[in-house]
């Protein structure tokens, strides 16, 4: 099909008419590169976005309690209660679809007081006790020794984990953490492990962070068994918001909480969160398609066109090709190829272009530093 | 070669419809070199087109070198047009992004002709007509004369049966109609069957039979003592 013969006349006729041609090709060029943006551009916006919620995992709801508003059962309304590791055992035993959960106890944080010291160093930092889990709900890279474990949950053990800023905040430039002694709150503290958050939403904090046994936060903090938060993730297949009413449900009977009781129990659904800017993303792809699928028809179109007065315009050549006994699928296919063979280059050469614009726009975002967006505030 | 018996031919246009052939009986022997004469409207180029698989009859029979010609579909006609005919019109009509040589090597093409072999082909052709120097030229670059004469050899490349001349010297000035004429005669003494189509007595005169079409219909066909152009160069 493809003698050299047949590109011979393919490009024979091409070349015949270089304006036309080049317009023709400039019509798909245009049309695949805008495609091409328009589809790169609203892909950008979702990542950009979607790399904000950080590799968080994002099936995943937090909650906490905040006293309840309705007398129940004898019990007066703004009681304080506060979740108890048996709780934890109760949601994993009574759902099965949890994947993780994880009991969580907070110091300091935003605005706090300093608290940690070290030698002649103070800093104000964020403290949290947690099980070994948890490094799987919000991933880290640990730098340098390790990240808490069961053995150090079941011994109670004094030991922490801390953040990237943490190291440069509290030890010289090459100064080994490891091994190394810090006071919280009074408490010391061997540091076994350093780690740097892998691209989370607010790294920031997250490298201003903490982590210790939540066995021994509850011992050296007196919490006792009181759970100051919990992270809930569920099951790949099942959507973390699809159990949350169960969640509530189990919890507000277990605390002895009036089954209406809204506020008793505070809850943040980051998988429903995400749904909604992934939904709003989803749209956008949608209306980034068919802009494209629009721009790409008029490219069609003029395409369509062009071809039209090709065939009108050789309508004389045509003519004489058939005297000379070329049959009508010779001919048919010849027309077919010509602009088959034009699209095909055209449009590699627009999906080219494209990509050339968007490595220049990538180059010039990363060269003007972290791009902030109204997400992070989600 | 050519058997033509009670050909007709009309078109319909709208509710009008126009009786062109009449009941047109021809025969042409091989070798011969036939011009009809008419004026417009007399149905010459109607023939002609019909002669060229171009045009259909609506009743009457066509023979090209014993092989009937009827219910022709697009594939077989182009097939017949490139094994029986060769065609020469009155604007030459060669693409015009072509040089020369691919222009006579052009029917060969369509017959599947090998690359080298049609180059030689085309180029042997090019050298009869003459212009084997110009076998590189665009159709732009020629003469009236010359692109004639290049219509001339892509007709004789695919060596056809039969040679159809639509005016072929329409175009041209006296002197270089003679030319051309001079080259068809030399083709014709080779044995090669040429119609021709033409309103020009001098040019009738210089073949060797004239038929002469009136309303649809060989008023007079008669074979007249052959002109040599070469006596006017």
């Amino acid at each position: 099909m493809f003698s050299r013969d047949r590109w011979d006349e393919i490009l024979q006729a091409l070349t015949a008419n270089k304006f036309r041609t080049f317009l023709t090709a400039f019509g798909v060029f245009w049309g695949i590169t805008i495609l091409v943006l328009l589809l790169a551009l609203t892909n950008g916006l979702r990542n950009g976005v979607t790399a904000d919620f950080g590799n968080f995992a994002t099936n995943s709801m937090f909650m906490w309690t905040q006293g309840t508003t309705k007398a129940y059962k004898g019990l007066p309304k703004g009681r304080r209660f506060s979740f108890k590791l048996d709780d934890v055992e109760t949601l994993k035993r009574e759902i099965p679809e949890l994947r993780y959960v994880s009991p969580r106890h907070q110091l300091g944080g935003f605005n706090g007081a300093n608290n940690v010291i070290r030698g002649t160093k103070t800093g104000a930092f964020s403290i949290y006790g947690d099980y070994p889990e948890y490094i799987k709900q919000q991933p880290m890279d640990i730098l340098q020794g390790r990240f808490i474990s069961y053995s150090d949950i079941d011994s109670k053990r004094k030991v922490c984990v801390i953040g990237q800023d943490v190291v440069k905040a509290m030890y010289d430039k090459d100064e080994d953490a490891l091994g190394t002694y810090v006071k919280i709150n009074g408490v010391n503290f061997l540091v076994i492990g350093t780690f740097k958050a892998s691209n989370s939403g607010d790294q920031e904090e997250d490298a201003n962070t903490i982590f210790m046994p939540f066995t021994t936060f509850g011992q050296a903090f007196n919490r006792g068994d009181s759970v100051g938060w919990m992270a809930i993730t569920a099951k790949d297949g099942t959507s973390v918001t699809s159990v949350k009413a169960k969640i509530l449900e189990l919890m507000r009977a277990s605390h002895k909480v009036h089954p209406d009781d809204e506020r008793a129990i505070g809850n943040f659904d980051l998988s429903e969160a995400f749904g909604r800017v992934n939904g709003l993303f989803s749209i956008l792809g949608v209306v980034g398609y068919f802009v494209g699928a629009l721009v790409l028809m008029s490219g069609i179109i003029g395409i369509s066109n062009i071809m039209l007065i090709v065939v009108k315009e050789r309508t004389r050549e045509i003519g004489v090709r058939r005297a000379l006994g070329a049959s009508p699928w010779t001919i048919k296919s010849q027309v077919l190829q010509e602009s088959l063979l034009l699209t095909i280059i055209s449009g590699m050469v627009g999906i080219s272009f494209a990509a050339f614009v968007i490595f220049i726009l990538n180059y010039i975002l990363d060269n003007s530093g972290p791009v902030d967006n109204f997400a992070t505030q989600v | 070669m050519i058997e033509i018996k009670d050909l007709h031919k009309s078109y319909h246009m709208g509710s009008n419809s126009l009786h062109v052939l009449k009941g047109i009986n021809f025969n042409v022997k091989e070798g011969e070199l036939v011009s009809i004469m008419g004026s417009s409207g007399s149905g010459k180029s109607t023939l002609l087109n019909i002669l060229g698989m171009l045009d259909e009859a609506d009743s009457g029979s066509y023979t090209l070198g014993n092989v009937p010609i009827k219910n022709l579909n697009e594939k077989i006609a182009a097939n017949y047009r490139n094994k029986f005919l060769g065609f020469i019109f009155q604007s030459f009509n060669l693409i015009n992004y072509k040089s020369a040589l691919d222009n006579v090597a052009l029917p060969l093409y369509y017959q599947g002709v090998k690359r080298k072999e049609r180059a030689d082909k085309a180029m042997h052709y090019l050298e009869k007509v003459g212009l084997a120097e110009w076998s590189h030229h665009l159709p732009s670059e020629l003469s009236g004369g010359q692109k004639q004469r290049v219509a001339i050899a892509r007709a004789l490349a695919s060596d056809p049966k039969v040679l159809l001349a639509d005016e072929p010297t329409g175009a041209l000035d006296t002197k270089t109609s003679y030319e051309v004429m001079d080259l068809i005669q030399g083709i014709n003494d080779e044995g090669k069957t040429i119609l021709i189509v033409t309103h020009e007595p001098d040019i009738a005169q210089m073949t060797k039979r004239i038929v002469n079409l009136k309303d649809g219909l060989i008023i007079d066909d008669s074979k007249v003592e052959q002109i040599r152009a070469s006596a006017h160069v």
